[in-house]
């Protein structure tokens, strides 16, 4: 009986892959343990092993071919002495060329629209690039800039990153300024803390900011405070960043959003970025910046392209936001991860007939809450969105400026929509149903609308 | 107290009479310090450095200009040990406009840029990281110059200081680890809060050297300064010092020290203290008479009481204070 081989989820976040190559050939023998084919995932080359033995009827996939979706057939391994016709007629079908076998994307990033860009020269051109890369183009960028600039942290330099952001600094830069840590965040932040103190930029990368926690005292007590209680004789010029909030299936220690955590504190700035555009320019202002910022990142947007504009030196300057789409009824607020589904919202919304204002927050701290409330005063409605906890929320937060600045504006209560208040559970459906959803920003749209 | 002694040799006139003054100047600063808080002129926290003095004043003769130095939250003697101004340090205490973070930091919380003081850190271990921070960015700028992170025998508990350690030796950092054992972390004594007997003794795990030494003898902690100074500078990495020393005051103003006697302090100071064993030295040598130290005497008390009065007379912050130096401006 044949078997198909299937494209294999290789990280938490995975939904597609590159088959990078096949290191088996049709005809080919194979054992339990052979490597079949190297397979790029968004985080690393990964080798893939057969489980069942058996000979390699038909390579379905052609080497090179990207964006191969989790669980597609890639192969089909037949038993001794049977023949690829004795297989099943359906899953025989000519090796597809590269270009054809590219299957839609599974998590796109929805479209751009009617964005306001601010500031950008006549005739900037845009380039697709990933938040990844922008990540990894803002930091080299300003590394080749200002020598005191430097990253550590763990698996950034030899392993080229855990999240592949910092692939190929360490050639570039060499081991002096993309430091390898051990496994000690509260040790290395500290340290950090000291290099800044003593005249370096240092960028820390926290593999998430889930083990950021053990470093809390030296990004509170130290960085953030430190300029305060030395009467502005010294401070700590340093980011701290790296994947914030869910992944996927990683459970409760693993997916936290710290956003509000950190947005508490006075002397932190506080960046999280959406777009590939935001990631880099606002990455870029971070390093330069004189003041500890922590830089939130999210790991199931890595992968995800959007325009940046291809212009030398890219800047976004910290603390304002960005109005991604302009409307006159409803004011979705978010920043980060959920403006995919403030913007998945306001999709449906338009088709509705509702004319929806987006605006993305970008920076925590300093909050552009200028922006927020005159778009309220405009919409005379509000929902927030994001993934973190309720309680004490940036949602709340804005909920209590609103009220305090635009109270006699609104028509409908401002609705939070936020991450269940539940530890992240680990079953695929009660983590469905922990995170925000699109369809819980709609249900909120519509009550504020009274729709 | 079972550490290397150094032979007196070498010591000339001016050395102890420099070692002389300094410790007089902390010892009689701290006691004023306690005085004023007593009147309720100082707030908050306040941790006294008495009989500790020799640790500070040797090791910064053993530093070189532009080094480095980071500490806990008991401060005040390696602020004026380094050259700041007691005025500032006690307008500090007091939290008016004249203290060193213009009253915003308190005791516990001192720096100045000028004089390579890097606080002045109120969490127990956090300054150990941050010192050896402080030398990473040092060998990364490629100038020579060391750091010397003090922490006590309470902080060596925590797991930060061996995860520093571990990277100060990784990278080979230009950081003296200084260990002020007073013996008493809080009110727990060293006995019964630590699984090793010598401290230091810990750093060999690591790969780091050290030593104990005895910080009431004033020209051993110089000596020993001195060779983990030459370790460091010479690129060779972090080096411990374990300096067994003693406070005579409580933990903070506030400990009542119920968790030793009173004849245990009055045995160090009648024994072991620091500044008779200079003056014993200046006298028995011959190198000053009794009228002249008493007019060293005076002359510190004449600078500690003037930063009193400094201290009680400056303003206190502007209102304004309040919200500024939270961020740093970007350079134009």
């Amino acid at each position: 009986m044949a078997i198909e081989i299937l494209m294999p989820a290789l990280s938490p976040t995975m939904e597609e892959g590159t088959l990078g190559k096949w290191l088996v050939a049709e005809g080919d023998k194979v054992s339990s343990g052979d490597i079949l084919a190297e397979i790029e995932t968004d985080k690393a080359t990964m080798e893939f092993e057969a489980v069942d033995e058996g000979i390699i009827g038909k390579l379905l996939i052609a080497e090179g071919t990207a964006a191969v979706a989790v669980n597609s057939a890639i192969a089909i391994l037949l038993e001794e002495g049977e023949s690829l016709s004795d297989a099943v007629p359906a899953a025989v079908s000519p090796a597809p060329t590269a270009a054809a076998a590219a299957l839609p994307a599974t998590a796109q990033a929805p479209k751009q629209g009617n964005i306001v860009e601010q500031d950008l020269p006549d005739g900037t051109t845009f380039k697709s690039q990933t938040v990844r890369e922008a990540i990894r183009e803002a930091m080299s960028e300003e590394m080749r800039r200002d020598e005191t600039v430097y990253l550590m942290g763990e698996e950034v330099a030899e392993y080229q990153g855990a999240y592949k952001i910092s692939q190929g600094m360490l050639d570039e830069f060499g081991s002096k300024r993309v430091i390898d840590t051990p496994i000690t965040e509260h040790g290395f932040a500290g340290i950090a803390v000291g290099a800044a103190f003593g005249g370096l930029k240092p960028i820390v990368e926290f593999m998430t900011f889930n083990f950021a926690m053990q470093a809390m005292d030296q990004i509170i007590n130290s960085a953030a405070k430190t300029l305060y209680m030395s009467g502005g004789q010294m401070g700590a010029p340093m980011v701290f960043r790296g994947p914030n909030g869910a992944a996927a299936r990683v459970g409760a220690q693993h997916s936290q959003d710290y956003a509000a955590w950190y947005a508490h504190i006075p002397g932190l700035k506080v960046v999280q970025p959406y777009s590939a555009a935001d990631a880099k320019g606002l990455l870029k202002s971070a390093i330069r910046d004189p003041n500890p910022v922590i830089f939130l990142e999210n790991e199931i947007l890595y992968g995800q392209s959007f325009d940046v504009p291809d212009l030398p030196d890219y800047t976004v300057p910290l603390g304002k936001a960005r109005i991604w789409r302009e409307g006159n009824d409803i004011t979705l607020v978010s920043f980060g991860i959920g403006m995919k589904y403030a913007l998945q919202a306001a999709d449906k919304l338009l088709e509705m007939g509702v004319s929806v204002e987006v605006i993305d927050l970008r920076c925590l701290r300093p909050l552009d809450t200028e922006t927020v409330v005159n778009s309220v005063k405009k919409t005379n409605r509000c929902v927030t969105i994001e993934e973190g906890f309720p309680v004490c929320s940036i949602g709340s937060h804005i909920s209590s400026v609103l009220m305090q600045e635009a109270f006699d504006y609104l028509d409908a209560p401002v609705i939070n929509c936020t991450g269940k208040d539940v530890p992240m559970p680990y079953a695929a459906n009660l983590e469905k149903l922990a995170l925000v959803t699109t369809e819980d920003v709609m249900a909120a749209a519509k009550s504020v609308l009274y729709r | 107290m079972a550490a290397k002694k150094t032979s007196k040799a070498n010591v000339s006139k001016d050395n102890l009479m420099h070692f002389y003054r300094e410790m007089l100047l902390i010892r009689r600063f701290e006691e004023k310090a306690g005085q004023l808080y007593g009147m309720g002129l100082i707030g908050g926290f306040c941790h006294l450095y008495i009989g500790q003095e020799a640790v500070v004043v040797g090791l910064e003769a053993a530093a070189e200009d532009g080094d480095k130095r980071v500490t806990s939250y008991r401060d005040h003697g390696h602020m004026l040990a380094c050259g700041m101004e007691a005025n500032g340090v006690m307008a500090e205490l007091t939290g008016r406009s004249g203290g060193y973070s213009k009253g915003k930091g308190g005791s516990m919380h001192m720096f100045s840029k000028e004089k390579h003081f890097y606080g002045g850190h109120g969490i127990v271990g956090a300054q150990v990281p941050i010192g050896a921070g402080l030398a990473f960015a040092d060998k990364y700028l490629g100038n020579g110059r060391v750091t010397f992170a003090y922490f006590g025998d309470g902080a060596a508990n925590q797991g930060q200081v061996y995860e520093t350690f571990n990277m100060a030796a990784l990278w080979d950092l230009p950081v003296i680890f200084v260990i002020e054992n007073n013996q008493y972390a809080m009110g727990t004594s060293q006995q019964r809060s630590t699984s090793s007997a010598e401290i230091y003794e810990r750093g060999r795990a690591f790969g780091i050297p050290g030593e104990a030494v005895d910080g009431m003898d004033v020209l051993a902690v110089k000596a020993a300064g001195e060779t983990a100074v030459a370790h460091c500078r010479s690129g060779k990495g972090p080096y411990i010092l374990e300096i067994k020393t003693y406070r005579y005051r409580g933990h903070s103003m506030s400990d009542p020290a119920k968790y030793r006697t009173r004849e245990e302090v009055q045995k160090v100071r009648e024994e072991k203290d620091a500044i008779e064993h200079v003056r014993d030295l200046l006298l028995t040598g011959k190198h000053c008479t009794e009228d002249d130290l008493k007019a060293i005497d005076k002359e510190i008390k004449a600078v500690v009481n003037q930063s009193a009065e400094f201290a009680k007379e400056s303003p206190e912050p502007a209102l304004e204070e309040l919200w500024t130096d939270i961020y740093a401006q970007a350079e134009a």
